[in-house]
């Protein structure tokens, strides 16, 4: 480990900025061949906006009047490069159906999925992890049968059912929690807790599963390795070398399967914003696509991709900072 | 899964029988509805959604539609029609004030219309309103229409939620901050979760009962099952037929069956060969069984109808016997079309419930007389735009939910592409009638012709199935124009 530092400061400081450099042209690359696709899919898309707002008693002149006010008679590259424009100057239009600007509308939205997503990763580690480690400490007996058998049936389950099971348990039978529907953080901050409770419990399920599934795996072929023995040899117990060297070996694979999972979390919101009717950003961008608000879907589409491919971003470099190899190589 | 929750419910209902009696006398009410208005405005997008939400609670217009469709002073206390029944003059309400306090007058009358009619107008129904030649002030609490042709229903068309009245210094804001006279006040709208009306002290009429009504948007049904038997909220006006089992026989509950304005058809390409035969359009109505299909799309609550009519109006003719179901004379009169052996066709299908559902039962009994069809399911977006818009397609199942809208079949350019030059100088005749005994007799006609033309597959009138918590009393039963009205809805002594 960390050869390149004793080679001196600006050697390595000079590759990481090239590095970083590299690493962000690609990462604008990405976003503008993303909004290209994005723009020319959903304008291909059957359906007319104009259309969906004037419902099925509209005379056609009606029609034409209404698209030529949302811009929809220009052509489409004129409309793509006054998107990007807009964009670029942090104005993301306004929406077809809701006459509202569409920043406004996502930034409204993300103070529900964001606590969501987050809480639901709280969760699923604080749940998948410690059961992933008593499996692989129990490897092969009952204990490790039982945990796997729950795994299987966590990642099995889709949540919007578990969902609705939850609800009928803590919310119809017992009553302890609201079946549904958010109090914004401003107005009550412990109702909007408790609004939170059963659908990030019932997005974790399945990431829960999938972690413990990958923790006991990870262990597992950890204890298997050279510094384990070492260790022993050293005269630490297995637990003991376990938990100290092993665990934390084996949590970078679960790091890496952590950050592939914030995806299928955002899309798990979705459908538990809808199972929970919580006003998040899942159902914002459900509810545009039915309505045919192109630019609502563009704009919120493109802020999750500039989400995901920062937070990729930034992972590359830390990667970089924490393992010189990476930057070494050039690029992975 | 149906009886756990039945019995689950009936364990709610008994611990909150217990606790409720200690609660303290409520004058708020949460009310759960499926979609979510895209905006508050009611005079610039057709969703229905928008109506349920402002129509009479926050909007009100010169005249109002009481809940069996008949028309009532609203800002207009009283009118009188001239002679020829081109003018119309009305004496408005005094001491009327908009929600930000603002007074309303003649003024905001004459801009309502202006901006309704004008050229850029977005309004989804101008077409009711540009019979209007003239409007003038006369004084504050008097405005004179002048029209260039006798409307039979122009008292109606006003007191539908296009034409609410609005003030000139709030209306561009009227879709995310609306402003009205109504009964109550927008408080707030949180964007994907509820819009919270307060009642409006100063309210020119009859002081409501409640003092703050929230709207909760719950798409999914079974979603909005545990949110009634929670308490979360305290009734829906129109809950999935399907899921009605759930709150039958429990006495927390009352369901609330009704009549809406939504003829529910098979609508059939009349442009499109082999459509445009009538022999084929009658052998399709003789294949078709009505009840059927109510009992599986609707679990017995819808209404067979023989006419695009609803079966409530004064106006109604029975005419379901019209061509009964008859497997074999619809074969007989295939093969008199020259189709012996059948023919095959499409079927598409918007994503709601009784149309998926009634495509099913359809194409299986026009399987029996040999018409196959092929069952296509698409998103309402793109049902607009191929069958709305492009008519491109052979048969469809939707349900037309506009008061008295038999006007569409006589637009040869309507999306079923029906041309009866008689049928259409019926219904001019009929729009230019005043005179009710004479309008009836119309009207009865009208329907009798698009029933013989069997111009679509009539199959039910959409019921409107409410669950209400069963202290609340005052919801409309019945649906006669789209809307949820507020003001007499109180909760039990």
């Amino acid at each position: 480990m960390g050869g390149g530092w004793e080679g001196g400061r600006s050697a390595p400081s000079l590759n990481l900025i090239l590095f970083a450099l590299r690493r962000f042209i690609g990462f604008a690359a990405t976003l503008f061949v993303a909004a290209l696709v994005i723009f020319y899919l959903l304008d291909l898309l059957p359906g007319d906006p104009a259309q969906f707002i004037l419902g099925i008693s509209s005379t056609p002149e009606k029609l034409a009047q209404l698209r030529s006010q949302m811009g929809l008679d220009a052509p489409a590259h004129e409309r793509f490069f006054g998107w990007i424009w807009g964009m670029l100057q942090g104005d993301f239009g306004t929406s077809y159906t809701q006459r509202a600007p569409v920043a406004k509308l996502i930034w409204d939205r993300i103070g529900v999925t964001l606590p969501l997503a987050l809480f639901a990763m709280v969760i699923s580690m604080a749940v998948g992890l410690p059961l992933g480690i008593i499996a692989a400490r129990r490897r092969g007996k009952a204990v490790d049968t039982g945990i796997m058998i729950l795994a299987q049936t966590g990642v099995a389950i889709p949540n919007f059912w578990f969902g609705m099971l939850l609800t009928l348990l803590f919310a119809v039978v017992l009553r302890w929690l609201p079946p549904g529907g958010f109090t914004p953080w401003h107005e009550d901050p412990l109702l909007a807790f408790r609004g939170l409770i059963l659908p990030s419990l019932a997005l974790a399920l399945p990431q829960a599963s999938i972690l413990a599934r990958v923790m006991r795996t990870a262990l597992v072929d950890v204890s298997g390795q050279d510094f384990i023995r070492t260790a022993r040899a050293k005269g630490l117990t297995m637990g003991e070398a376990v938990w100290r060297h092993g665990v934390r070996n084996a949590l970078l694979p679960v790091l890496t399967i952590l950050g592939l999972q914030f995806a299928f979390l955002v899309a798990g919101t979705i459908i538990v914003e809808n199972v929970f009717y919580l006003p998040g950003l899942g159902r914002l961008i459900f509810t545009a696509i039915s309505e045919r608000d192109l630019v609502l879907v563009r704009g919120a589409t493109i802020i999750l991709i500039v989400a995901v491919t920062a937070t990729m971003l930034v992972t590359d470099i830390a990667y970089a900072l924490v393992d010189p190899r990476l930057r070494e190589r050039g690029a992975p | 899964m149906g009886r756990t929750i039945k019995s689950l419910g009936l364990a709610v209902a008994l611990a909150s029988a217990m606790t409720g009696m200690a609660l303290a006398q409520s004058t708020e009410v949460r009310i759960g509805v499926a979609l979510e208005p895209p905006l508050l405005d009611p005079t610039a997008g057709a969703a229905e959604a928008i109506d349920i939400v402002v129509y009479q609670n926050i909007f009100e217009g010169l005249t109002r539609i009481d809940q069996n469709g008949e028309v009532q002073p609203g800002l207009a206390r009283e009118w009188t029609i001239s002679e020829d029944q081109l003018t119309y003059t009305f004496k408005l309400q005094e001491g009327v004030t908009f929600h930000d306090g603002s007074a309303f007058d003649a003024d905001d009358v004459k801009f309502t219309f202006e901006r309704i009619l004008a050229p850029d107008s977005v309004n989804a129904h101008q077409e009711f309103f540009t019979p209007i030649t003239s409007l003038t002030v006369i004084d504050p609490l008097t405005v004179e229409m002048k029209l260039d042709h006798v409307v039979g229903r122009f008292l109606f068309d006003l007191g539908r939620g296009d034409a609410v009245i609005v003030a000139a210094e709030s209306a561009d804001n009227n879709a995310n901050e609306p402003i009205g006279t109504g009964p109550f006040a927008f408080l707030q709208w949180d964007k994907g979760s509820r819009v919270v009306l307060e009642a409006y002290e100063p309210y020119w009429g009859e002081p409501v009962h409640l003092s703050k009504a929230t709207y909760v948007f719950i798409g999914d049904t079974a979603t909005m099952t545990n949110a009634l038997l929670a308490g979360d909220i305290d009734g829906t006006n129109n809950f999935a037929t399907e899921a009605l089992g759930v709150f039958e026989g429990n006495p927390q509950f009352n369901i609330l069956v009704g009549t809406t304005e939504g003829e529910t058809i098979l609508s059939t390409n009349n442009r499109k060969p082999p459509f445009d035969n009538l022999k084929v359009r009658q052998a399709m109505a003789h294949a078709l069984d009505r009840q059927e299909v109510i009992d599986g799309a609707t679990y017995g609550y819808g209404t067979p109808i023989g006419a695009p009519f609803a079966p409530h109006n004064p106006y109604y003719v029975d005419l379901t016997g019209t061509y009964p179901h008859d497997v074999e004379k619809a074969k007989a009169l295939l093969a008199e079309a020259g189709f012996p052996e059948g023919f095959s066709a499409t079927l598409k299908l918007p994503p709601v419930a009784y149309a998926t559902l009634s495509g099913q039962i359809i194409a299986s009994q026009f399987a029996e007389v040999g018409i196959k069809l092929e069952l296509i399911n698409m998103e309402f977006a793109q049902w607009l735009d191929e069958v709305y818009t492009n008519h491109d397609f052979d048969l469809t199942i939707i349900s037309h939910v506009e008061p008295f809208d038999i006007g569409n079949y006589a637009n040869p350019d309507y999306y079923f592409g029906y041309d009866n030059p008689e049928f259409q100088a019926l219904v001019t005749e009929l729009n230019g009638t005043t005179d009710e005994a004479r309008r009836k007799e119309l009207a009865i006609q009208a329907q009798t012709i698009l029933a013989e033309d069997a111009v679509n597959g009539y199959l039910f009138e959409l019921a409107q199935t409410g669950v209400w918590n069963a202290k609340l009393s005052g919801m409309w039963q019945n649906s006669p124009i789209e809307g949820l009205v507020l003001r007499d809805i109180r909760w039990a002594e």
